[in-house]
């Protein structure tokens, strides 16, 4: 591994307590390096912990899953496995992964298309309340979703649509994730002005500029957007407790907190494996998008 | 208040800016009505914001409006709502012990878990601020968390591993600390929460790391040569010229948790239990607004929610200026 001098030596007064004694003999920073590497490699096993102990869990019997510390299962099997894809409540397990896929589908479809929409507008064009709204816009990404709670409830109850996936998507529709706005806002801003400039002297319109110019080159922020939105989409309990009532209609978060009322100890099993299979998705994300997913937490300031 | 609560780590801090000189001041310009001074239609703007103004208007202004008005009401879906002025707020406070049971739960959760959430991801965000080709691994794996914890799957393994005769409690007993199961415990309970609250420090972390790699080097530089300790640079150099991405944190994971609900939720199967112990104030909110379908009685909860985090915020804001460090103008 190879490590630029000049800045680890910055780094040294931050994490190893800068003693300040012996820097730059080779051995001595060798084995600073290594206790480095040691202490976030034990705290990150601390951290993980209770990701693998679940791992673990859903392929040991039920008996041993409450007490055992141990992340290395005495006998391995599947039965959980078997058991979650029986169903619950009548239900194919298939059927919640199928209604989870939907909303979060849904969700990062309109999530996309609709703050792009809003984002251009507050970023190329020019009219006449763009401060104002720009400034509302803002605001409401603070407002804790209580307080619309009540009342979109009752809409969506007039409207008929309660207990559909139309409450949990027709607000991505609309723009009302306002963080994902501000986000390609940001993105869309940094974007030079002069293919703008030159493409309207070749007479493109808004619209154009749009689609053929902005659109293109804010992928980063369009996928960076698509990911969080299918992730925590994925993860929302809170509105879809709410909205869906009926075991058919259940995602998997819903149909996983049915597990855990109906279920006595002995079918934790089950219920660790069902577990892994709601986390799964995310941690494939996670995986094929670390990168982007960390980088725009540190340049957004996004807080999941 | 929130328009300050922008990232530090991004630049600009006020409403997006005319690309070129404003269009809109000068006077001896005449313009076309319905276009800008390029001779753009600006109806073409409305187009695009269209979306987000038909939700803006009808799923954001009007729910606040309409959840105000509730608030003075008593609705349960299938009459029609019946004026009662302030008796909800009245009956909140006088008569409502619950209701301040989950006040109590919840500035309890909100002042343990977020500086303790806070100060471990600094810590870990300055162990990671070192040259190596591995801090990208790590500082992804730190922030894992951040992504799972949301999940009714993760709340769940607490409740498992913090159960009766659980991971947790086999962990203690081994070295003699006997404290039982913690879920059912009406002292303990509320710590499982922390503990999952805590467990995503990753975020904030990653945050602090950006700001971390923004202070000038040749403030430390400056340090070393004086002979200043590693505790005195922290005091001096760290500290002040990270308390923007502090207070930015701290408003932030402020405002998250006094939100906090899912956790609580699976732990105590939507009770709040043991004893009220994780009466979470959302939570009670939901148990009284969609469980026993008190709307109007919901509907004040949420505005007195919405009017805490608003004057918590200001409080902090207000504080800042005695703590927070601008160098000069710009921090960087």
């Amino acid at each position: 591994m190879t490590v630029t001098g000049m800045a680890a030596g910055g780094g040294e007064i931050l994490t190893t307590g800068g003693t300040g004694a012996g820097r730059g003999v080779g051995a001595d920073r060798r084995l600073r390096r290594l206790a480095w590497h040691v202490t976030c490699l034990l705290l990150l096993a601390g951290l993980l912990y209770p990701m693998a102990w679940l791992l673990a869990s859903s392929v040991k019997p039920a008996n041993e899953i409450l007490s055992s510390l141990s992340l290395l299962p005495r006998t391995v099997i599947l039965d959980n496995y078997a058991e979650v894809f029986s169903g619950a409540s009548g239900v194919s397990v298939w059927r919640f992964l199928a209604n989870s896929l939907v909303v979060s589908v849904g969700s990062v479809i309109g999530n996309v298309v609709s703050c792009a929409l809003a984002a251009y507008a507050f970023s190329w064009l020019r009219f006449r309340l763009r401060g104002p709204l720009f400034a509302f816009m803002i605001a409401t990404i603070m407002l804790p979703i209580h307080v619309l709670l009540v009342p979109q409830y009752t809409v969506f109850q007039q409207l008929d649509l309660v207990d559909t996936f139309w409450p949990l998507i027709l607000p991505k529709l609309l723009a009302t994730d306002a963080f994902f706005v501000f986000l390609m806002v940001q993105f869309m801003r940094g974007l030079p002005r002069e293919l703008g400039d030159a493409a309207r002297i070749d007479g493109c319109g808004p619209v154009r500029v749009f689609a053929h110019i902005v659109l293109p080159l804010s992928r980063p922020a369009l996928v960076t957007t698509a990911i969080f939105t299918f992730i925590w989409s994925w993860n929302d309990f809170l509105s879809q407790l709410i909205y869906l009532n009926t075991p058919d209609n259940y995602t998997l978060p819903l149909a996983l907190r049915l597990f855990i009322d109906q279920t006595s100890q002995t079918s934790y099993g089950a219920m660790m494996a069902m577990s892994v299979l709601t986390l799964l998705p995310i941690g494939l994300f996670f995986f094929a998008f670390q990168r982007l997913l960390v980088e725009g937490v540190a340049t957004t300031g996004m807080n999941g | 208040m929130v328009q300050r609560t922008q990232p530090p780590v991004t630049v600009d801090r006020s409403a997006p800016q005319p690309p070129r000189s404003s269009g809109d001041g000068s006077p001896g310009l005449r313009r076309h009505p319905g276009r800008n001074r390029y001779g753009e239609r600006t109806g073409v703007a409305y187009l695009f914001l269209s979306p987000w103004v038909l939700g803006a208007l009808l799923l954001t202004v009007g729910p606040m409006l309409a959840s105000l008005y509730l608030s003075f009401t008593d609705y349960d879906l299938l009459t029609t709502p019946r004026w009662v002025g302030l008796e909800n707020y009245r009956r909140l406070f006088a008569d409502d012990p619950r209701f301040l049971a989950a006040i109590w739960v919840t500035v309890r959760y909100v002042l343990l878990s977020t500086p303790l959430k806070l100060v471990a991801a600094l810590a870990v965000a300055m162990l990671l601020n070192r040259a190596s080709r591995a801090q990208g691994v790590y500082r992804s794996a730190f922030y894992a968390p951040s992504l799972l914890g949301a999940s009714v799957a993760v709340a769940l393994v607490w409740r498992v591993i913090f159960d009766n005769g659980g991971v947790v409690d086999r962990a203690l007993s081994a070295v003699g600390i006997h404290t039982g199961g913690w879920v059912s415990s009406p002292r303990y309970a509320l710590l499982v929460l922390v503990a999952l609250g805590v467990w995503q420090f990753g975020a904030p972390m990653v945050i602090f790391l950006a700001g971390l790699k923004q202070i000038p080097r040749e403030l430390y530089d400056a340090s070393a040569m004086d002979g200043a300790g590693w505790w005195r640079t922290f005091r001096s150099v760290t500290l002040p010229m990270l308390s923007p991405v502090i207070l930015f944190n701290l408003v932030l994971e402020t405002i998250h948790a006094f939100q906090a609900f899912t956790g609580a939720f699976v732990v105590s199967s939507g009770r709040g239990g043991p004893s009220d112990s994780t009466l979470f104030y959302t939570l009670y909110l939901y148990q009284k607004g969609f469980t026993e379908y008190r709307m109007g009685y919901a509907s004040a909860m949420a505005w007195i929610l919405v009017l805490v985090i608003a004057a918590v915020t200001a409080l902090l804001f207000r504080t800042a200026r005695l703590w927070v460090f601008y160098a000069g103008e710009d921090p960087r």
